[in-house]
C-alpha cells in the first residue's frame, strides 16, 4: 500500500512539472513568421484607414472582410478587395506557421481563435467587429 | 501474481495522462503571443492598450 502512495505521488509531481513544461510561451519567433508580420505590418499603414472608415471590419474567425464597399470610393474598390485577400492569405499562413513551429500543426484551429478574440479585443474606437454573426462598432 | 497488474495499469494510466498534458493547447500562452504580434503589426505598443492590464 505504502509503495502505491509513493507512486501516486510520483505521478502527481511529473503532472505538475509537465504541466509547467506546457504554460511555457509559444514560439513566434522563426524566420517564416518574422516575415509574415512584417508584410502585415506594411500593409496596416494602408487598411488603417479603411478600419477606421467602417470600409473593412474585423472578423469572428480572425479574418478581415470588406464591410461596407460604398465607404471606399470606386476608383479604390478594387485596390481595397486586393488588400483584404492579401491580409487574409497572410493571416491564414501565421496561424498555421505558429502551430507548426511549435509543433502542433492541430493547434491551428484554436491559434486562429485566439487572434480572433484580441484582434478584435485590441481595436481601435471606430473600428467594426463582428460579434455572434453581426457588426458592431468599437 | 495478480498483484503485478496494478502498478503495470497505473503506468499505463500515467502515460496517458503525460500525453493528454503534452498535446493540451496553452490558451494563456497562446494569447500573450498573439499580443506581441498584434503590438508589432498594428505599431501599437505597451504605451496604453487598455485591454492587455490584467494584473
Amino acid at each position: 500500500m505504502n509503495a502505491m502512495i509513493k507512486f501516486l505521488v510520483a505521478i502527481v509531481t511529473l503532472t505538475v512539472a509537465l504541466n509547467v513544461f506546457a504554460a511555457a510561451d509559444l514560439e513566434v519567433n522563426t524566420p517564416g513568421i518574422n516575415a509574415i508580420k512584417q508584410s502585415m505590418q506594411a500593409r496596416h499603414a494602408q487598411l488603417a484607414a479603411h478600419y477606421a472608415s467602417g470600409a473593412v471590419g474585423l472578423t469572428a474567425d480572425g479574418m478581415i472582410a470588406l464591410r461596407d464597399a460604398g465607404a471606399v470610393p470606386l476608383a479604390q474598390r478594387q485596390a481595397v478587395n486586393a488588400l483584404v485577400a492579401a491580409e487574409n492569405q497572410d493571416r491564414n499562413a501565421l496561424y498555421a506557421e505558429i502551430a507548426n513551429a511549435n509543433g502542433h500543426p492541430e493547434w491551428q484551429a484554436e491559434i486562429r481563435s485566439t487572434f480572433a478574440q484580441r484582434w478584435i479585443q485590441r481595436a481601435q474606437p471606430g473600428w467594426w467587429v463582428q460579434s455572434s454573426g453581426s457588426w458592431a462598432r468599437k | 501474481m495478480n498483484r503485478v497488474w496494478i502498478p503495470i495499469a497505473f503506468a499505463a494510466f500515467a502515460l496517458s495522462a503525460c500525453v493528454t498534458i503534452n498535446i493540451y493547447f496553452p490558451a494563456a500562452a497562446a494569447e500573450k503571443a498573439a499580443d506581441k504580434i498584434i503590438d508589432e503589426v498594428w505599431q501599437t505598443q505597451q504605451d496604453k492598450p487598455a485591454a492587455k492590464e490584467e494584473k
